[in-house]
């Protein structure tokens, strides 16, 4: 529950605000930003939700814009929360961008959308392709009046009737996400599959969809054995349209799908991963002259799969200067604004290693705070296409819509980095050192 | 026409008031945008109300939906003026298209004036029995509204009685709107004290709930969930129907969901008997739990708080799962400060080595905060882990060498305080890093270190005279530290730090400004004058070794948070009385308290030194503790209940021995009450007077073993010495 909702830049002046109790006054708004700079001032640290004066400040951030909820109960700090960032996918939906501009120009249309997606504090309609049904960008003309889409509040709430394709087809991307940490001495201290599966439907009518995988589970409560490999996923997230229930009960993952592009499910495999590209640099630092690295990435999985667009960054002193670089495949740039180098492979072949090595001037004069070195990990970025890490496998999608059409399912399967695939930077001794290539 | 102040005849609001009374729509539509932008700028554009409203009746949606908006936001100001737009409003409920309807009804409920609301409600009769879905669900909420507004109104047209009806609706969201609706009545009614239940959650109604939580959008499924979360089960079988029903919603995308479910388990699996149900539970959550973490990092905070009180109740619930909750680099601070809590309360012996490899990588981090959290996380494993708390003093004299030796002094004092004896070999390593402190914490704990090993370090009076000679400038933690250290060295080597004891307490007790490093420095000057044997018995007795506290609120609070998992409460730790307005249950009260806490941190901390308090009495002898941590504790407490142990005192306090009683008791109260008023060195006389006449005569016999311990000159002479200041 909500009082109020405003959208706010960083001096904390608020661009856009609506109020759906009456129990917050707006002129809260306007102390959030000094609370925050106080708080930090203080040496506190500044948490999505806190309390003062028996009003409770509850925010997240977007690029240069706070959102912030106000309210004066005990509120669902999960829900609302959660609500802003949703809110955040709708506007950037309608608007490509959000930011001060795009809220300055489209202010009409986001009050529309605050009184729709929010009604006296509580949640409604946050789906923004049902939105895009009944509150467009343009005008009305007058003859044909807009009315609710029933999907507003259908047990079907997130597909309208009455949808038509010449062409019926369902495009279906199996992307695996891999999350690792690898420590300094070249263990794999933490590691995770986030998978998604991904539709873009395009079929018509009301289409009751099901879709097999190779579910550990799932075989083992129906009893059927196996051709190949199971995997076992230690959670799954669905898409509002897939019947959970159903899902408790036989592991049958069975929808009325929405219209267009969608996440289906995502899930979440532990099971320990081999970094599939390796990184390992090594640093000669010379302090007040020059820093020297040596970079050796290592392609470790099938020989006949490919790696497209692997980008290492790999950090360096926030004051380095004058780099040299040299490699013995792709391109080397500096990116001074992330303090890192940036490796470029287009295409890496499974078992494949390579060299690079950089140099780097240091002023020779610098100040206490940059003796202390960040000890930012190297980050690897990669997609490995046709190629899934957990082996999962879509054994079939059946598709029947009461009108009887055939519809063509294509799947696709990419491996990628997810959001945090890190090795920690070699140590400057203990490893190996750097000999000229 | 345009309202009693007149308007101005020139400015941006003339002519926007002309364009809104223009003939062309066109012209008229883009002068309510201007208007609007205005608004939303926060011009005021109040006086142009009349003219607004003028196009209010149009068959443009859009141009409609801006004039309502205005009308929200300016009923209030021209409160007379709305009553012109009742007639719209009401026509506007029987217009064909069901968005315009519930447009109508849904403004209607937000206006707020009260001259309009005896109008609202047969629109709203209609509008709850309306054909279409949208238009009904729109309607509930709104019965919410009007209950605001004048509660009578809702139950005098029988409104409520039309919700609990509406619960049957055949469509879902209507339900979980009615739901909401009613719920959101249900806790003003409770808020303002009214006695009777307006939502009263049958068996009927569960069954119905159950039945809508699977088709139901998933804001409605939470507003189900919560609502389910209110039933009163009436036996175990119900509960475990209930429990099972909800489970699938783990597996719902919105993280809203996840822990709206958990909450509903965690409340309903109090009754559920079956152990292999309840493990079949705990095993379920876990997962969706972990998954938690894949979302943006607020909503990954809001998780971890909760997760963190979770596992307050339910110690096994992650027990496999420490490394999901290792830092990325690039997580928010407030994130990485809940994951390392969560680590150490995860952590066994069988993933103590990855936690610490783990807690030391951070400690090179640069972020000063975080830092010094996680070395004082691996403190903490210490007096966690017995068996790992060698490998846990090895990583922090590691670190030592590093540039964060500052911060590792304080982690060590608390391992010292769990194993007292074990790790006195670090000392000389600690006490060579003594010139680089300069952070309060960090010296006052090195300073208590010295005192407590006092007859272990050579030196030791040299390194302390350090810290008497700038008493005056250091912050009262260490001062407070170095009293009770130089205490502590006399007590242990009267003969080399006599000069050095007078001094610091001479200075504590007038040049001091902090009233409690005053009144310990009272105490202990009386305590050594009276009778240094009990003062010994007193200062340097044993005290138990601690331990991590398993939770850091009480039992009671734990569970009426769990029972509100995902919402402020449990997200702050706190009862929603400590912090919910508007003041009918008396935030009011409460608020002075609140502006005082800066920050739920501060709060946190005293909430958890309160319930240590409670829990473990035995921490309060610990006076030493008082000062590093609390700094605030009155030492005249802590100070009580350390004598009460001593068995002169004991007796005393009893009442066993016959008039020492009205003696002692006067002491402290005397130096306690008058303290503050009298000012040091001026009339401390009498006061000192008082308490040595008194003291002096019956504290001997009742502690002979103890003063045989002390030598007799020395503590002639510093009696004299002690009576010659004043």
């Amino acid at each position: 529950m909500a009082s109020l909702v405003a959208i706010l830049d960083l001096k904390g002046k608020p661009l856009i605000q609506r109020s759906y109790r009456d129990d917050v006054p707006p002129s809260y708004i306007e102390r959030f930003l000094p609370i925050v700079l106080d708080l930090e001032e203080e040496g506190h640290q500044v948490t999505p939700c806190f309390t003062r004066e028996g009003i409770n400040y509850m925010h997240i951030r977007h690029s240069n814009l706070y959102l912030l909820a106000l309210s004066k109960r005990n509120s669902n700090a999960a829900e609302i929360i959660l609500f802003l960032h949703r809110l955040v996918q709708v506007l950037v939906e309608y608007f490509k961008e959000l930011e001060e501009e795009s809220i300055r120009d489209n202010f009409v249309i986001i009050y529309e959308l605050l009184d729709e997606m929010m009604d006296f504090g509580y949640p409604q309609t946050t789906e923004s392709k049902i939105l895009q049904e009944y509150i467009t960008q343009e005008s009305y003309k007058l003859e044909v009046q807009v009315r609710p889409p029933i999907a507003v509040t259908n047990a079907v709430s997130w597909r309208s009737e009455g949808i038509r394709y010449r062409k019926n087809e369902v495009f279906l991307d199996v992307i695996e996400s891999v999350n690792l940490l690898v420590n300094a001495n070249g263990n794999v201290v933490r590691s995770e599959i986030l998978g998604a599966v991904k539709m873009k439907c395009y079929l018509s009518g009301m289409p009751e969809l099901r879709l097999g995988l190779n579910d550990k589970v799932m075989f083992e409560t129906t009893g059927r054995t196996a051709r190949g490999k199971a995997i076992e996923m230690e959670d799954v997230k669905f898409h509002q349209c897939v019947r959970l229930s159903r899902f408790e009960n036989d592991r049958t993952i069975s929808f009325i799908p929405p219209d267009g592009e969608f996440e289906l499910m995502s899930y979440r495999l532990s099971t320990p991963v081999k970094p599939l590209i390796w990184v390992e640099a090594a640093v000669e630092h010379h302090k007040g002259s020059r820093v020297e690295y040596m970079v050796k990435v290592k392609a470790q999985f099938k020989r006949r799969s490919t790696a497209n667009n692997v980008e290492i960054y790999v950090p360096v002193p926030d004051d380095a200067d004058t780099p040299k670089f040299r490699a013995s495949t792709g391109a080397v740039q500096y990116a001074p604004d992330k303090s890192a180098f940036v490796w470029k492979i287009k295409q890496l072949g499974g078992g494949r290693e390579f060299l690079m090595r950089a140099h780097f001037g240091l002023p020779s004069v610098r100040g206490e705070q940059d003796s202390m070195d960040k000890r930012a990990p190297i980050t690897v970025k990669f997609e490995i296409p046709y190629f899934t890490v957990s082996g999962i496998q879509v054994r079939y999608l059946k598709i029947v819509e009461k009108s009887g059409y055939q519809a063509l399912p294509w799947v696709r399967y990419i491996t990628q980095n997810g959001d945090d695939y890190s090795l920690r930077t070699a140590l400057e001794k203990g490893s190996a050192p750097i000999v000229p290539m | 026409m345009s309202g009693l102040r007149g308007p101005p005849r020139k400015g941006e609001n003339f002519e926007l008031s002309a364009d809104l009374n223009s003939e062309y729509r066109e012209k008229r539509k883009d002068a309510i945008k201007k208007v609007i932008a205005n608004m939303t700028v926060q011009k005021d554009v109040s006086g142009l109300f009349p003219d607004v409203l003028k196009n209010m009746q149009t068959d443009d949606l859009e141009q409609k939906k801006l004039v309502y908006l205005y009308l929200m936001n300016y009923a209030k100001t021209q409160p007379e003026l709305v009553i012109l737009a009742v007639n719209t409003f009401v026509k506007d409920t029987d217009d064909p298209n069901p968005l315009v309807r519930a447009l109508a009804i849904r403004t209607m409920g937000c206006l707020r004036a009260e001259k309009i609301i005896d109008y609202l409600c047969d629109p709203l009769q209609k509008c709850l029995r309306d054909d279409n879905p949208y238009v009904r669900k729109t309607a509930a909420l709104c019965v919410a509204k009007l209950y605001d507004l004048k509660p009578e109104l809702v139950i005098e047209n029988g409104f409520l009685e039309t919700l609990q009806e509406m619960i049957a609706d055949s469509n879902p969201m209507v339900v979980s709107n009615t739901v909401a609706a009613l719920s959101d009545i249900h806790t003003a009614a409770v808020a303002a004290g009214t006695t009777s239940d307006h939502f009263h959650i049958t068996s009927v109604i569960l069954n119905k709930l159950l039945v809508a939580l699977n088709e139901c959008s998933e804001w409605g499924r939470v507003a189900i969930l919560n609502a389910l979360a209110r039933y009163e089960t009436q036996d175990a079988q119900e509960s475990e129907h209930i429990c099972e029903r909800v489970v699938p919603q783990f597996q719902h995308a919105n993280a809203s969901v996840v822990l709206a479910a958990v909450k509903v388990i965690m409340i309903h699996m109090r009754s559920v008997r079956q152990d292999n149900l309840t493990k079949t539970f705990i095993r379920k959550m876990a997962p969706p739990l972990v998954t938690l973490l894949s979302n943006p990092p607020e909503v990954q905070w809001v998780a971890l708080r909760n997760i963190n009180l979770l596992l307050q109740k339910r110690p096994d619930l992650l027990s496999n799962e420490m490394r999901v909750f290792f830092c990325k680099y690039n997580d928010p601070l407030y994130v990485k400060v809940e994951k390392l809590d969560i680590m150490v309360r995860l952590a066994g012996e069988s993933n103590v080595d990855a936690l610490l490899s783990e807690l030391k990588e951070y400690a090179s981090e640069v972020d000063v905060d975080f830092v010094r959290r996680s070395i004082k996380a691996i403190g903490q494993t210490a007096i966690k882990i017995d068996e790992a708390a060698e490998r846990c003093v090895n990583v922090l004299l590691e670190l030592i060498g590093t540039r964060v030796s500052y911060v590792v002094q304080e982690a060590v004092v608390d391992i010292f305080r769990k194993y007292p004896s074990t790790y006195e070999g670090v000392i000389p390593t600690l006490c060579a890093n003594l010139d680089e402190l300069d952070e309060p914490e960090a010296k006052a704990s090195l300073i208590w270190i010295i005192g407590e090993y006092a007859n272990k370090i050579d030196n030791a009076d040299e390194l302390l005279a350090i810290f008497v000679d700038t008493f005056t400038e250091e912050s009262y933690p260490v001062q407070l530290q170095t009293l009770t250290a130089v205490v502590k060295l006399f007590l242990q080597k009267p003969d080399s730090s006599q000069g050095l004891v007078q001094r610091v307490l001479n200075t504590a007790t007038k040049d001091c400004d902090s009233p409690d490093v005053r009144d310990r420095a009272y105490i202990y000057w009386r305590l050594l004058s009276t009778d240094p044997g009990a003062a010994k018995a007193v200062v340097l007795s044993q005290r138990p070794p601690i331990s991590l506290p398993r939770t850091t609120v009480s039992p009671q609070l734990l569970e009426e948070l769990l029972g509100e998992v995902s919402s402020l409460a449990s997200v702050y730790h706190k009862p929603a009385e400590t912090f919910v307005g508007p003041g009918r249950i008396g935030i009011d009260s409460l608020q002075r308290k609140a502006s005082e806490i800066a920050d739920e941190r501060v709060a946190a901390q005293k909430a958890l030194q309160t319930v240590a308090q409670g829990q473990q009495a035995e921490n309060l002898l610990d006076f030493a503790d008082d000062g590093a941590e609390g700094g605030q504790q009155p030492s005249g407490l802590a100070a009580t209940t350390v004598l009460a142990q001593t068995p002169a005192a004991a007796n005393i306090l009893a009442g066993t021995s016959s008039n020492p009683l009205d003696d002692l008791v006067s002491i402290f109260g005397s130096a306690n009450m008058s303290v503050p008023t009298v000012q040091p060195g001026q009339s401390a006389n009498p006061l000192a007077g008082f308490s040595f006449n008194t003291a002096a005569s019956p504290m001997p016999p009742a502690t002979p073993s103890v003063l045989q311990a002390a030598s007799p000159p020395t503590q002639q002479s510093q009696q004299e010495d002690l009576l010659g200041l004043f």
